[in-house]
C-alpha cells in the first residue's frame, strides 16, 4: 500500500489543529502516514508532528524560502515528494490547505478533491456540494488523490503516543514569484472558532458592532468562541474571520447559540453539522427555526443578558 | 493591461436545491440560474481597473453550455468589453476549466487574471489555483484587497487568523473573496448595449484542451436531515434543556 503524505499547517513553532484531523482522515484511507513540515526554523513544530499518533515519519524541509509557506514556493516541494511514491496527499481544508493542494494537484496533472467529509474506500471520496445541500460520493482514478479533508468531519488524532523519526528533506528554494507582506491577525483571547465546543453567533439582528459585547459575556461564561454570520461581517460588526458559513468556516461545535441570525441556506451550510442548535430570534418564521433543536423566540437584548444571567446563577 | 475574467454560469444562489431521486445530481431544470456571485465580485473587480485607468480591455470567458452565453452578456453588461463562450455540454471539472483557461491566456496575453475563489455548486475552490500553477504564475487567492502598480500586484488575502498581504509578480491570478467589492446592478442601457458587445464562440477541441472530467460521481445523495426541534418559552427553560436534555452546559 502507498504511503499518505500530510501537510502540516503549523507556525513554525506549533502544529495547527487542522493537521489532526487530517492525519485521521489518513488513517481511513490505510497506508503509512508522513507528515511534512515546510517551514523556517521549524523543528519544533517537526517535534509536535512525530509526537502525533498513527504517523510513521516526519519530513522536514527547513528553508527560508518557505517561512511563509507561500504556495508558490512550497508546491513544487510537495510535487517532487508526491512523485517519489505516495498515493495520498491531504491537508486540512483550511486557508492554507485550499490555496496550496490545488496548485499541487495541477503541477501533478491531477484532479483535486475538495473538502472531503467520508471516506469510502482509498479512491473513492465523500464531499458536500450546493452548499452541504446535497453529498457527493466521488471516485478518482488517479495515481495521486490531492485531497483536503474538512476538519469538522473528523476527530483531531492524538498530538502525544506517537515515535517517529524526523528526516531532513531538502527544498527547491524560492520560486521569486511572490513575497510574503505582512499578515493582521485578529487577536482573541476566546477559543479558535473552528474547534471550539461552544459557539455563540452573533447576524443583522445585533444591529451594531457595540451591540456584541453582549455575545462575548455570553462567549466567556461558555467558553465558547464568538462567531457571525455574514450579514454582520459584511455591515462592519465583527472582522470577517469571525464569519461561519458555505464561504467562511465551517464549525461543528457541541453547541451552537444563532443570536439574530435568520439562517440562510449559506450561513446554514456553515454551521448545521453542529450536535445542539439554539436559536434566538424575534422572528418566529426564521428559517433558522427549522434545524434549531431549541428555539426561543425573544428580543435578543432581553434574552441574551438574561442567558448570561441564568448561566451565572447555576 | 488587459484582464481576463472567468464566470460561472450556476443554479441561483437563493435557489432551494432537490437531488434527484436517482441519486445521478441535483435538480436543474427549471431552475433559476445566474452568475456565479464570486465572478460578478471578479468581474466587478476588473471593470474598476478598468474605470481607475490601470486596465485597458476586459476579457470574459465562461465554459459550459450553451445558455452560459447570458452569463457573459451579463458580464458585458457590467462593463466588460468583449466575451468568448468555450461551448461544451460535459460537465466542467476544475482541472480542465484551468487548462482551457490556459490556452486562452496564452493566446490573449492578458495581465491579470481575475476569478471567483469558488463557484457556489461544485464549492470546490481549484480552478484559481491551478490555473496559476499550469501558467507558472503567483497566486493571490480569497483576494479582499487588489492593488496592480509597477509590474507588480500586491494582494490582500482572507485567512483564518485574519488578513495577509502577499506581492506578486505580474502576469498573476487573483481570486475574488466576498469582501473584495459590492458589483453593481447592470442598468437597462448597458444590458442594450452588452447585445452589441462581440461574443466568439468556440470549443475545447479548437483550443487542444481534453475536458473529460477525471473525477467520477458514483452517486449524490441528500444530507442527513435534523430532526424537528422545540420552541421553549423562557431563557429558563431554555437552560433547563440544554443542562438535562440535551447536557451541553
Amino acid at each position: 500500500m502507498a504511503n499518505i503524505l500530510v501537510i502540516a499547517e503549523h507556525d513554525n513553532a506549533a502544529l495547527k489543529p487542522a493537521t489532526l484531523n487530517a492525519v485521521t482522515a489518513a488513517g481511513k484511507i490505510g497506508g503509512d502516514i508522513h507528515i511534512l513540515v515546510a517551514g523556517k526554523g521549524a523543528q519544533a513544530a517537526a517535534d509536535a508532528a512525530a509526537k502525533v499518533a498513527g504517523v510513521a515519519k516526519v519530513l522536514l524541509a527547513d528553508d527560508a524560502a518557505y517561512e511563509h509557506q507561500l504556495p508558490e514556493d512550497v508546491a513544487p516541494l510537495v510535487v517532487s515528494l508526491a512523485k517519489s511514491g505516495y498515493g495520498h496527499v491531504l491537508a486540512g481544508a483550511t486557508s492554507m490547505g485550499k490555496n496550496l493542494l490545488p496548485r499541487v494537484a495541477a503541477l501533478l496533472d491531477v484532479a483535486a478533491i475538495s473538502d472531503i467529509t467520508g471516506v469510502a474506500s482509498a479512491d473513492t471520496f465523500e464531499r458536500p456540494i450546493y452548499a452541504g445541500n446535497a453529498i457527493a460520493t466521488v471516485q478518482s482514478s488517479d495515481a495521486v488523490k490531492i485531497i483536503t479533508v474538512r476538519t469538522t468531519a473528523f476527530e483531531t488524532a492524538a498530538a502525544e503516543g506517537g515515535s517517529a523519526a524526523v528526516e531532513t528533506v531538502a527544498g527547491a528554494g524560492a520560486a521569486s514569484l511572490s513575497r510574503f507582506v505582512s499578515a493582521e491577525l485578529t487577536k482573541s483571547e476566546r477559543p479558535e472558532l473552528t474547534a471550539a465546543r461552544v459557539v455563540v453567533s452573533g447576524g443583522r439582528g445585533m444591529q451594531s458592532g457595540e451591540n456584541f459585547p453582549l455575545l462575548e459575556a455570553l462567549a466567556d461564561k461558555l467558553g465558547a468562541a464568538v462567531g457571525a454570520s455574514r450579514a454582520a461581517v459584511d455591515a462592519g460588526f465583527v472582522p470577517n474571520d469571525y464569519q461561519v458559513g458555505q464561504t467562511g468556516k465551517i464549525v461543528a461545535p457541541e453547541l451552537y447559540i444563532a443570536v439574530g441570525i435568520s439562517g440562510a441556506i449559506q450561513h446554514l451550510a456553515g454551521m448545521k453539522d453542529s450536535k445542539v442548535i439554539v436559536a434566538i430570534n424575534k422572528d418566529e418564521e426564521a428559517p433558522i427555526f427549522q434545524v434549531a433543536d431549541y428555539g426561543l423566540v425573544a428580543d435578543l437584548f432581553k434574552a441574551v443578558p438574561e442567558l448570561t444571567a441564568e448561566l451565572d446563577k447555576r | 493591461m488587459k484582464i481576463l475574467c472567468a464566470v460561472k454560469r450556476v443554479v441561483d444562489y437563493n435557489v432551494k436545491i432537490r437531488v434527484k431521486t436517482d441519486q445521478s445530481g441535483v435538480e436543474t431544470s427549471n431552475v433559476k440560474f445566474s452568475m456565479n456571485p464570486f465572478d460578478e465580485i471578479a468581474v466587478e473587480e476588473a471593470v474598476r481597473l478598468k474605470e481607475a485607468g490601470t486596465a485597458t480591455e476586459i476579457v470574459v470567458v465562461s465554459i459550459g453550455p450553451a445558455q452560459a452565453q447570458e452569463t457573459l452578456r451579463t458580464a458585458l453588461a457590467m462593463g466588460a468589453d468583449r466575451a468568448i463562450l468555450v461551448q461544451t455540454d460535459v460537465e466542467t471539472q476544475p482541472l480542465a476549466v484551468a487548462k482551457v483557461l490556459k490556452a486562452l491566456v496564452e493566446k490573449e496575453a492578458p495581465g491579470l487574471v481575475i476569478l471567483g475563489k469558488q463557484a457556489i455548486d461544485d464549492d470546490c475552490n481549484q480552478t484559481g489555483q491551478m490555473l496559476a500553477a499550469l501558467l507558472g504564475w503567483g497566486q493571490g487567492t480569497f483576494a479582499s484587497k487588489v492593488v496592480p502598480a509597477d509590474g507588480k500586484v500586491t494582494v490582500t488575502r482572507e485567512i483564518d487568523g485574519g488578513l495577509e498581504t502577499v506581492e506578486l509578480a505580474l502576469p498573476a491570478v487573483v481570486t475574488a473573496d466576498l469582501r473584495l467589492n459590492e458589483p453593481r446592478y447592470a442598468s437597462l442601457p448597458n444590458i442594450m448595449k452588452a447585445k452589441k458587445k462581440p461574443l466568439e464562440t468556440v470549443t475545447p477541441d479548437s483550443l487542444g484542451v481534453d475536458v473529460t472530467p477525471r473525477l467520477t460521481t458514483l452517486k449524490v445523495t441528500e444530507p442527513a436531515k435534523r430532526k424537528a426541534g422545540v420552541k421553549v418559552a423562557d431563557v429558563a427553560a431554555l437552560v433547563d434543556k440544554l443542562k438535562n436534555e440535551a447536557r451541553v452546559i
